[in-house]
């Protein structure tokens, strides 16, 4: 039995057979495999060494073809090490003695084959080095591929383990047999986390090195709710998780029913609970859980997820099948938020000392004025479709918001000039997420139609933590009085001022924090869809004045120790199973 | 069963290289007697070595270049015939054009 710890990024337990995927390119990890599983591993690799040799011999026939015999043979000394049998023979070895998985025991045999040419004095034979690489890569491009192949006909259930999965994985997987994750690296924000989310299907990350700890056809435990994967289980786990799972399929069941009710507490006060999004294919699981619009579109991923610099039209196209999937509910886009631990292509990581206290999100915007000015453009075209807002990110001065409102006003005065349809009163609003913002709510609220508190940067600058570095992460939390000070001012400010207000970093979307945010006047909380349940039953298990008994008592409190003890044991009340 | 063995010189200008290498095991694997390929330790601290003559990975190693002093050795029903061919393929300078 072996207990790994990780991120839990999508709730529920699974317990089934595991199928491992290395990712190519990437370091190939040993992993033991079974004394049973031997003659499978090395029928898998004969069969790559088959398939690596037909695709030579094809290659060898149409080069032959085109350019001549001369140029067909290249490939021959690859053909030839294929054959070689002392070279196999070790490969084979290390499977059957070591009990090796096929991919380490190539990568092995090749590393070893590669020093000695590497050590050779002829540089014509030193040379030859890079055609060991080259059959290195396609032997496991054969052995991976094959399975990739295989995961998309899939003829029972299973659970995926990856070191990290690509899109292009995720995309080829058979969705009906796939039933949980688990991802060496990766955060509640990665592809894998979103994946997983909206398939409804258990997911845990930053295990570490789970793909080295894990063998293909391994029955493992997923336990999405409490970040765990158990290799090898115990009679008692598998009945203990067994139990956790149908517990928390029963929650599920209930929490379904709740998604047509509408967010009203007890005394009759309704809040708007909306989803965040990365992609708009997101929306229709997010809107079937019960979100009642989207109250933060990370529009960034539009650049993340592509090789090319987005054009305006490829904005444009992303936003109306948002706002056509959203059927008139609200869409609230937050412009471009590049910068700091976000990338594209084009960019690269440029190198600044303090990436979070440098050129990123709206700094970078003003900063690269034609690629900030096409989203704005698209988005104004696109508002013709829905109810399409504009928020603008990580405003920390009143001038930069001023700077942001100017290249809108320039864009509806371009699009005027060109004739273009477009709508020119989009509402303009703002995250709220750095502390001078927060310190200055009032000022800011009389510039903008609304505010959206992001809690996990506004936590980050307040606390001065940075929540990735696990010596520190454990200092961040939204329960600092401080952090609640400042959120308890924004939400006041804004109701002072008329103009809506929400919360969408995660803190909206725990269940912890739902009695309070609600207590302290908010009135939209935007969260991750598959949260949109959990939330909606806190607050229609509360009232408004209890809520604000709530408030009263946390703001009370002088550590974070102390409000989230107490927070804890006013939420077990509505929901006892949560902790 | 007795040993053939057949003393060569490698007198191609581009030594035993991947593709005549290659041609020499093609060529060894044709036979069912078991080949090796010997080298004399020589100056420069270059040692001596033997491989199997039917494994291109194993005779690459040899770095036998232009000059280098073999000896094939094949035990096996067909040894004579094996060795009569492989030093053919060596003395023809694999075919290679100078």
């Amino acid at each position: 039995m072996e207990l790994l710890k990780g991120i839990g990024v999508s709730p529920g337990v699974v317990i089934l057979p595991a199928v491992v995927l290395d990712a190519e390119d990437l370091v190939i990890p040993r992993r033991a495999i079974d004394a049973s599983a031997v003659d499978s591993e090395l029928a898998r690799l004969q069969g790559a060494v088959e398939k690596a040799t037909a695709e030579l011999n094809e290659l060898k026939t149409s080069l032959t073809a085109a350019h001549g015999k001369e140029i067909g043979s290249i490939f021959d000394f690859h053909t030839g090490l294929l054959k070689d049998k002392a070279l196999i023979r070790q490969v084979v070895d290390e499977v059957r003695k070591n009990h090796s998985n096929a991919e380490y025991a190539v990568v092995l045999a090749m590393k070893k084959l590669a020093g000695m040419f590497l050590t050779m004095k002829d540089t014509y034979l030193s040379e030859r080095v890079k055609d060991v690489y080259d059959l290195e890569k396609r032997i496991l491009k054969t052995l991976i591929g094959a399975k990739h192949e295989s995961l998309s006909h899939l003829e029972s259930d299973v659970v995926v383990i990856a070191h990290d999965l690509l899109p292009s994985q995720t995309a080829a997987l058979d969705k009906g047999r796939v039933k949980g994750f688990a991802c060496d690296v990766g955060g509640r924000t990665s592809h894998t986390a979103i994946v997983a989310r909206a398939m409804g299907i258990p997911a845990v990350v930053g295990l570490g090195n789970v793909t080295s700890a894990i063998t293909g056809g391994d029955v493992i435990i997923i336990d999405g709710t409490r970040g765990i994967v158990i290799v090898d289980p115990d009679e008692e786990q598998l009945a203990e998780h067994a139990e956790y799972g149908r517990q928390h399929l029963r929650l599920e069941e209930e929490l379904a029913t709740l998604a047509n009710l509408p967010a009203e507490t007890t005394d009759g006060h309704t809040v708007q609970l909306l989803a965040n999004i990365e992609f708009p294919s997101e929306i229709d699981d997010a809107v079937a859980r019960g979100a009642e619009g989207i109250g933060l579109y990370r529009s960034e991923f539009l650049y993340m997820a592509s090789e090319t610099e987005p054009t305006e039209q490829d904005h444009y196209e992303a936003y109306c099948d948002a706002a056509r999937r959203l059927k008139g509910k609200p869409l609230v886009i937050r412009t471009l938020d590049l910068g700091a631990d976000k990338y594209t292509f084009g960019m690269g990581p440029v190198k600044e000392a303090n990436p979070f206290l440098g050129d990123r999100s709206i700094r970078m915007c003003l900063h690269n004025l034609p690629m900030f000015k096409s989203q704005l453009r698209a988005i104004l075209r696109a508002a013709l479709e829905g109810d399409i807002r504009i928020m603008f990110p990580m405003i920390s001065t009143i001038m930069e918001l001023r700077q942001a409102r100017m290249v809108l006003n320039d864009v509806i005065e371009e699009l005027e000039d060109e004739g273009i349809p477009f709508k020119r009163d989009v509402p303009v609003g703002m995250m709220v997420e750095v502390p001078s913002a927060a310190l200055l709510a009032s000022n800011f609220a009389r510039e903008v139609s609304f505010f959206s508190i992001g809690t996990n940067d506004l936590i980050q600058y307040t606390l001065a933590v940075d929540r990735t570095n696990e010596k520190v992460a454990g200092l961040f939390t939204p329960a600092h009085p401080a952090v609640l000070a400042l959120i308890r001012d924004v939400i006041r400010a804004a109701n002072r001022q008329g103009i809506g207000v929400s919360v969408c970093g995660e803190m909206a979307g725990e269940p912890l924090y739902t009695q309070l945010l609600l207590g302290l006047g908010l009135s939209t909380f935007s969260m991750n869809g598959p949260d949109v349940p959990e939330v909606k039953k806190i607050i229609r298990n509360t009232t408004t004045e209890h809520a604000r008994q709530v408030a009263r008592k946390v703001l009370s409190f002088d550590s974070e120790r102390q409000v989230v003890h107490y927070l804890r044991e006013e939420t077990k009340k509505i929901i006892p199973e949560a902790f | 069963m007795t040993a053939v063995t057949r003393d060569i010189i490698i007198l191609n200008s581009l030594g035993l290289h991947a593709r005549p290498a290659m041609q020499f095991v093609d060529l060894a694997n044709q036979f069912q007697a078991n080949i090796t390929v010997h080298k004399e330790a020589g100056p420069d601290g270059v040692e001596a070595a033997t491989v199997d003559g039917k494994s291109v990975m194993q005779m690459i190693t040899l770095e036998a270049t232009q000059g280098t002093s073999l000896r094939i050795e094949a035990e096996g029903d067909d040894a004579e015939e094996a060795v009569e061919q492989l030093a053919k393929l060596v003395e023809d300078k694999f075919g290679e054009e100078e």
